[in-house]
């Protein structure tokens, strides 16, 4: 085993304020780190000035206070090909993709990792609020200790080669110590504020950034009994069980997304938070991952996330091929979204997750959510 | 593992008698050289000195250097400065696509104001074809700005025959020689050269300083407002303490030229034959016959420069790539793109390496092997 001062981790450093600590985390502990910011989309705000160069100015600074050497790498093309087609693939089905997911997949744990390791770096960390364990020759990924920033749900997709060679130094510690700590340690990061949503559109409108990208086609809302309700926007610009923007007054109770018809070009919307038709009990997943390599071959109990942030449901696995599986919900489930992500669990233990492709009512997929 | 410096054009170490002189400076004579006393004229004496100085080494007249805070102002005061005192008499300017920022930004800014720019392309070994100017001379050119010496690649441009071509033309001609100065001889009479800008860190000295040759009776706007100082063509107290310094790098230029530029050239030579004998696939940037002794530019196949240039520093070799950056990543080079077309694999797989009074025959030979080891280990 190598000593920690012969041990290089290069860390992917945003600019934000997790991992600035997890740079100085590192750093406190003895490692060779090397910072490293990924330029992954070229964009420039209202005053001409190139938001990866402000969020790079802020790796610059952090990088010196730790006086650790600082790099950046421009991952554009390969965002552009892997996680933006795809965002833009998923839209045009009438899905609702996750890019964050992809681009875990994909760029930080595949292209940057490979290039961390060209520079001779033997782990690559993120700020990701995610635990490995090592439990005999098998690499776990265990939830965050946070449970409001656990992050696993988006890292589903990573794999036992990858975990050998990741670390997440904040995994451990609950948001709030971060902040604590950088502010300590008087990180040039330590009051930034979080980023929210996706990083591409950052603080823009979602319709606006999307309708520059692909046509938007109006057409008309109706209830799944065919009444006429008005009109909308463009498939793209809604998910299942949705209620703001859809414009339709009058008595009851509010109105929400509940389908799609893509060859109609028809957005169905029904009345009520606990609409029958938001319900399900079942769904197909695709792109399964197991992490720790191994496809599930019988039934299995464990809980599931179908979206990120909300909390654990009991379900029962059923394996159909080596990459995809059926979830059977033991309750019925609200506003299950195709093109999300179904992330599974064994008590803190994330196990593997896939995309929601199917969904399933009453043993038949349901054919009206697209 | 000891760090060995291949950027020095880049910028470079100061010498250490530059010091010597400048800390004097710094301590003493600190008063202002417009100052009608004593302690003034003392300051005032060191830019006199530097003003022989620097003009004797060009072939100048002492009142026609303008002192700047280096070269980046020394060319957006040609460029625009000219630009604005002479557009009575046209709104064209001729440069080339392998000019430094400081020109071709400044030439991008006169574009948005009014100017017509043509930016002449140049040959695949990098040099602006004098064919090529003439005949984008027009009645309405006001200015051609073409550099002495590219740095990104070292190649040399055909200065004496550009001014030749602009003699009966109105325009004046302005050249960036901030790469040249101190490499290779440079007489504004002889080359007919009626601006020129140069930097002090580029030749040992320190940074901040620098200047640009204005030949006489030429007329220039100037960027700044303030007082009489450099003839009001550049207000603004003057930075003594880096003009005396200036003063020294300029005079061991001069007398170490003809051996600096042998020894680098030793340098370069040794460099290549080391990476030949590894075994290293790679080209030379540029006609190796026509490149200043002290540049290096060397494309890799089958590596991308991100990955070089990390790697070379955290094994302790500085080198560059490119000349621009956004958000610390490096963007094709404009200077490879124009010689080779924007697709051309060599705009994102060269380094720029560069000698300089920081290497010996032994950092030089090392870092060759320490470069050998990278590229051989990023290319299988």
């Amino acid at each position: 085993m190598k000593e920690k001062k012969d041990t290089r981790v290069v860390v992917g450093m945003s600019g934000g304020v997790d991992s600035s600590v997890a740079a100085l985390l590192l750093k406190q502990q003895g490692y060779d780190v090397v910072g490293i910011f990924m330029k992954n989309w070229d964009d420039t705000d209202e005053n001409g000035v190139c938001t990866a160069t402000e969020d790079f100015d802020d790796v610059v600074r952090v990088c010196n206070q730790l006086d650790i050497p600082y790099y950046a790498v421009n991952f554009e093309k390969q965002y552009w090909d892997k996680v933006f087609q795809y965002f833009l693939d998923e839209y045009k089905a009438g899905r609702t993709p996750n890019p964050d997911v992809m681009c875990n997949k994909e760029i930080k744990f595949k292209a940057f990792l490979e290039h961390a390791l060209s520079l001779g770096a033997d782990y690559l960390a993120t700020g990701h609020y995610a635990q490995v364990r090592k439990v005999g020759e098998q690499y776990q990924m265990l939830r965050g200790v946070d449970d409001n920033k656990d992050q696993t749900y988006f890292l589903n997709q990573l794999d036992q080669d990858v975990l050998s060679k990741v670390m997440f130094p904040l995994g451990h510690l609950p948001k709030k110590e971060v902040r604590n700590i950088a502010a300590e340690n008087n990180l040039a990061t330590a009051h930034k504020k979080d980023s929210t949503g996706i990083c591409f559109i950052g603080e823009r409108n979602f319709k606006e950034f999307l309708s520059e990208y692909l046509p938007a086609q109006p057409g008309k809302m109706k209830t799944l009994s065919g009444l006429e309700k008005g009109r909308h926007d463009g498939l793209m610009y809604y998910t299942i069980g949705q209620r703001q923007g859809l414009g339709i007054g009058g008595a009851g109770d509010p109105w929400f997304v509940v389908g799609k018809n893509l060859d109609e070009n028809v957005l169905y919307v029904e009345q009520g938070f606990h609409n029958d038709y938001l319900y399900s009990d079942g769904l197909v997943a695709t792109e399964m991952n197991w992490i720790n390599d191994n496809p599930l071959t019988k039934p299995m109990d464990c809980t599931a996330k179908f979206r990120y942030r909300q909390n654990d449901s009991k379900v029962t696995v059923t394996p159909i091929s080596n990459d995809k599986v059926e979830v059977t919900f033991h309750e019925p489930e609200r506003a299950i979204t195709p093109g999300q992500a179904v992330v599974l669990y064994e008590g803190e233990v994330c196990l593997g997750g896939g995309t929601i492709d199917d969904i399933i009512k009453n043993k038949t997929f349901i054919d009206y959510v697209g | 593992m000891q760090p060995i410096y291949l950027d020095h054009a880049a910028t470079t170490p100061v010498h250490p008698e530059v010091i010597q002189d400048m800390v004097p400076v710094l301590e003493e004579v600190y008063g202002n050289p417009s100052s009608v006393h004593h302690f003034g004229r003392k300051a005032r004496q060191i830019l006199d000195e530097c003003r022989r100085i620097a003009a004797n080494s060009i072939g100048a007249n002492e009142k026609d250097i303008v002192f700047t805070s280096g070269g980046t102002e020394a060319d957006n005061l040609a460029l625009i400065g000219v630009a604005r005192a002479n557009q009575h008499k046209g709104k064209h300017i001729i440069t080339s696509s392998i000019e430094h920022h400081a020109v071709l930004h400044a030439a991008e800014y006169l574009e948005k104001n009014g100017f017509h720019v043509t930016y002449l392309p140049v040959t695949e070994n990098g040099k602006v074809r004098v064919q090529d100017l003439e005949s984008a001379l027009t009645d309405e050119t006001i200015l051609v700005s073409i550099m002495a010496v590219n740095n990104e690649t070292g190649m040399k441009q055909p200065i004496k025959e550009i001014g030749n071509a602009v003699r009966d033309h109105q325009a004046y001609f302005h050249t960036d020689a901030v790469q040249a100065y101190g490499m290779i001889d440079l007489d504004v009479n002889e080359l007919e050269v009626d601006l020129l800008s140069v930097s002090s860190h580029k030749i040992y000295g320190p940074k901040g300083v620098g200047f640009l040759y204005v030949r006489e009776g030429l007329n220039i706007e100037s960027s700044q407002h303030g007082g009489q100082q450099e003839r009001k063509r550049r207000p603004g107290t003057e930075n003594v303490a880096g003009i005396k310094g200036f003063i020294r790098a300029i005079e061991l230029v001069e007398q170490e030229k003809k051996d600096r530029a042998n020894t680098y050239q030793t340098y370069k030579d040794q460099f290549i034959s080391i990476l030949k004998k590894e075994g290293i696939d790679f080209t030379v940037n540029g006609d190796i016959q026509q490149l200043m002794p002290s540049i290096l530019n060397i494309s890799f196949p089958g590596t991308n420069v991100e990955s070089l240039l990390v790697n070379f520093d955290l094994s302790g070799i500085a080198a560059s790539s490119g000349s621009a950056c956004t958000a610390g990543s490096v963007e094709p080079s404009h200077v490879l793109s124009a010689m080779y077309g924007a697709e051309n694999d060599r705009t994102v797989n060269s380094i720029r390496f560069s000698f300089g009074l920081a290497n010996d025959e032994t950092n030089v030979q090392e870092a060759a092997l320490r470069v050998a080891s990278i590229v051989k280990r990023l290319v299988k």
